[in-house]
């Protein structure tokens, strides 16, 4: 019989039929969940080569998992950043409040409050112990789950609020959707709705500093699922040929919306072993872990800031939430994934530490928690001052004219003044008192 | 006068040295290199090979390998480590090799270049000027002739520049590098080498005997935004801009049509005060642009100028455009708004 593979043969002549293959998650809505297939590994087990190695040395880092806390709630291994406990209460404080600002933020939606809101729940160690690792004037071009950087960073929670609320006190004058925050000031790139944009960008800005000769590196954070965009490969093409001072921190949640990982690849492969093909160091780390996770973003800084150029971290972590406020992942997924995901949560698994080792106990996390939450309702108090959104409490009108440019050209000056007339036609007498 | 170019012209420098537009271009990039640490300039094949048009020869080794330098092929990524580049606060010049590919980098231009400074309230900007050349008359076929400039003057943020003559490409490229908004700077490239009347039977009439190639050697500038009238006359406005301002003035010549032909140079922002007084004193206007014609930047001017001299026209606005159809290789010369296509709609403007 002929080779079906031979050039000649046609289809129909006992060529097999092909099959598409579909990916499909483990779990739906109702089924059980079994993640016994995830290999975890074991805390401390994973080699920390120096920060000069070469990607082709360290392979076994991007398919590993670099953890640091192990059942035993203790530190283990090569990767332990060894920080003091003053640092890890601070961590602790920075994850907790973000998580409850997550919270009241996801009611003040629900309330009518505003329109949108964005949780991280679950995520919170990718952001906030990263940037912890990184120098406070370090430029990060996030995606828009990692409001823990801004937390870490000091950034005043009634800016955050009045953004979100898009009200005359908000910052970028009511003209971005809830959550996408930007803060020059603290080295926080304006975040857009367009996916994976930033990874080029953050790379670009890491040229920069390359070739002013500067001091500073870049971070960008993307999700799994974005990966898929063509600006990631971009970025890592870039990032490796000009051996840019740049860290592309790939957040593993398991979830883009109602794709699970395996639409961006995850079935064949780990997000962190893209790194090889592009000759860049790849980490792979467990990202419910607020220690690895530090410990891995300050071996990539150290890395970037020895011009021994880039890396890329994956963070295998769990969305443990709908994507947004728009979205109920009941619809897609199963509901005990979360519950039996196994690397646990991070701001627990945090917490357990510093009991652990004797610098932290369950009054004072209680303490803590109840003060997050009492901080973050005040605030948001005094942010309502400054209106919620459609509320009437918003930048004047002519500011939607502005930034659009520099200076304003005719044709906005023409149609600012249109604005203002049918303001004028609406409400003779001027605007009515909310 | 908004559209009398020439007065900004320094008085000085008189010495009728005589330069092609690929010399004004590399002239305006290398003295804006000089004077600004910030300015980098980036592309596919512009550093060490000084770019396939030459626009950028020489640029590397005399300013150094971190200031022009060679890029992946990937306009997205061009574009986009140029966004990261601006915000550090650099001053990148990207070049897009041909306008036909800048697609790939369409969502950082759009979604990203044009919306920075508005949607971070000034915190960050996108001070960038895209080098592109653009327009057919080439036999470049579908991917080397294209004129996508309407895609970009429909886009809030972005700037979209294109000169006619070494002259203006110098002063015009000066100004968009100096600018703080993101510029689309279009090159015709037919026009790189000379003047193109449209005959394409006929020889190329090289930059050399035209008046528009005297180019001062130092710095100078054209404000954007300013319209340039390249001739004056009575019987009808031509509003154009690129390769067609060389066409269509070359079928008024010899038409013996006395018309006003404003060569725009700036499509956003848009010199509307040069537009509105032509078309008030002729009372007609002519359109002319190579770009596809549903939805182009013709379609734009047309609206403005009917709305905003209409008790002033006395025929229909026209439009000559090229067709609704992909660029053609074999068909060029049937595809390309010649002299026959121009001149018919100066027939049917003029015909009472």
């Amino acid at each position: 019989m002929a080779d079906p593979a031979e050039p000649n043969s046609k289809s129909g002549d006992n060529r097999p039929a092909l099959a598409l293959h579909v990916p499909e998650p483990r779990s739906r809505p109702g089924d059980p969940v079994n993640f016994k297939d995830v290999d975890v590994g074991e805390a401390g087990a994973q080699p920390r080569p120096d920060e000069s190695t070469k990607p082709e040395d360290m392979k076994d880092l991007a398919y590993g998992l670099v953890r640091v806390l192990g059942d035993d709630d203790k530190a283990h291994g090569p990767w332990d950043p060894k920080l003091d406990p003053e640092t890890l209460r601070t961590m602790l404080g920075h994850m907790a409040m973000v998580r409850a600002f997550d919270e009241r933020m996801f009611r003040g939606q629900r309330q009518g409050k505003t329109s949108f809101y964005m949780k991280c729940t679950g995520e919170e160690a990718t952001s906030v112990s990263a940037s912890m690792a990184l120098a406070s004037d370090d430029m990060v071009f996030p995606s828009y789950r990692q409001q823990g950087i801004l937390i870490a960073r000091g950034y005043p929670l009634i800016e955050m609020i009045n953004q979100i609320y898009s009200n005359k006190g908000d910052k970028l004058k009511g003209r971005q959707l809830p959550i996408m925050y930007s803060s020059r000031e603290h080295s926080f790139f304006s975040i857009s709705g367009n996916l994976a944009t930033q990874t080029p960008q953050a790379v670009g800005w890491a040229m920069a500093s390359a070739i002013k000769g500067d001091s500073r590196i870049a971070a960008t954070w993307v999700g799994e699922g974005s990966t898929a965009e063509g600006d990631f490969h971009s970025a890592c093409t870039f990032a490796a040929v000009y051996n840019a001072p740049v860290i592309l921190n790939v957040i593993n949640n398991q979830w883009a919306i109602s794709s699970f990982s395996g639409f961006a690849g995850s079935e064949r492969t780990t997000f962190a072993a893209r790194a090889l093909g592009y000759g860049l160091a790849g980490l792979r780390v467990d990202g419910n872990d607020a220690l690895a996770c530090y410990a891995a973003q300050r071996w990539a800084a150290n890395r970037a800031r020895a011009n021994q150029g880039p890396t890329l971290i994956e963070y295998f972590t769990y969305r443990a939430e709908g994507h947004s406020t728009s979205d109920d992942p009941s619809g897609y997924r199963s509901a005990q994934e979360r519950e039996e995901w196994p690397l646990g949560d991070p701001v627990m698994r945090l917490k357990n530490h510093l009991i652990a080792i004797g610098e932290w106990d369950e009054d004072r996390q209680a303490a803590m928690d109840k003060k997050c939450a009492e901080e973050v309702k005040a605030t948001t108090k005094e942010a309502e001052k400054n209106g919620i959104l459609g509320h009437g409490l918003h930048h004047p009108f002519h500011t939607m004219f502005e930034d659009v440019f520099e200076e304003l050209p005719w044709h906005l000056k023409e149609q600012a003044a249109q604005a203002a007339h049918e303001r004028e036609t609406k409400w003779p007498e001027g605007r009515p008192k909310q | 006068m908004s559209a009398e170019a020439k007065t900004e012209a320094p008085a000085v420098d008189t010495q009728e040295r005589r330069i092609n537009m690929i010399e004004a271009i590399n002239e305006a990039l290398d003295i804006m290199l000089e004077r600004d640490d910030d300015v980098i300039v980036m592309g596919e094949d512009v550093g060490y090979f000084g770019g396939v048009f030459r626009c950028t020869a020489g640029l590397q080794e005399k300013h150094g390998k971190t200031r022009v330098f060679d890029t992946p092929i990937s306009e997205c990524g061009i574009i986009g480590v140029a966004v990261g580049m601006g915000a550090y606060g650099l001053r990148p010049v990207p070049e897009i090799q041909f306008a036909d590919y800048i697609y790939p980098g369409l969502d950082q231009l759009i979604s990203e270049a044009a919306r920075l400074r508005y949607r971070s309230a000034t915190e960050y900007i996108a001070p960038m000027t895209v080098r592109s050349p653009f327009g057919g008359g080439i036999f470049g076929g579908q991917t080397h002739s294209q004129s996508p400039e309407s895609i970009f003057t429909h886009v809030s943020g972005l700037k979209t520049v294109i000169p006619a003559t070494p002259y203006d490409a110098k002063g015009l490229l000066i100004s968009c590098i100096e600018d703080n908004d993101p510029v689309i700077f279009f090159e015709p490239k037919r026009i790189y080498n000379g003047p193109f009347s449209g005959y394409y039977d006929k020889p190329v009439e090289p930059w050399k005997k035209h008046k528009d190639s005297v180019v001062p050697e130092g710095y100078y500038k054209i404000p954007l935004g300013k319209a340039r009238r390249v001739t004056e006359g009575e019987a009808v406005t031509v509003l154009t801009y690129g390769t067609m301002v060389h066409v269509a003035e070359a079928v008024c010549r010899e038409k013996g049509v006395d018309a006003e032909i404003l060569d725009l140079r700036t499509l956003v922002p848009l010199d509307i005060e040069a537009i509105e007084a032509s078309v008030k004193k002729t009372g007609r206007c002519l359109i002319v642009h190579e770009a596809t014609r549903t939805s182009g930047f013709g379609a734009e001017l047309s609206a403005l100028v009917t709305e905003r001299c209409f008790y002033h026209l006395e025929a229909p606005v026209e439009r000559v455009t090229g067709f609704d159809t992909p660029y053609p290789h074999s068909l060029e010369w049937a595809y390309f708004p010649g002299p026959v296509r121009i001149g018919e709609a100066l027939d049917a403007i003029l015909k009472d």
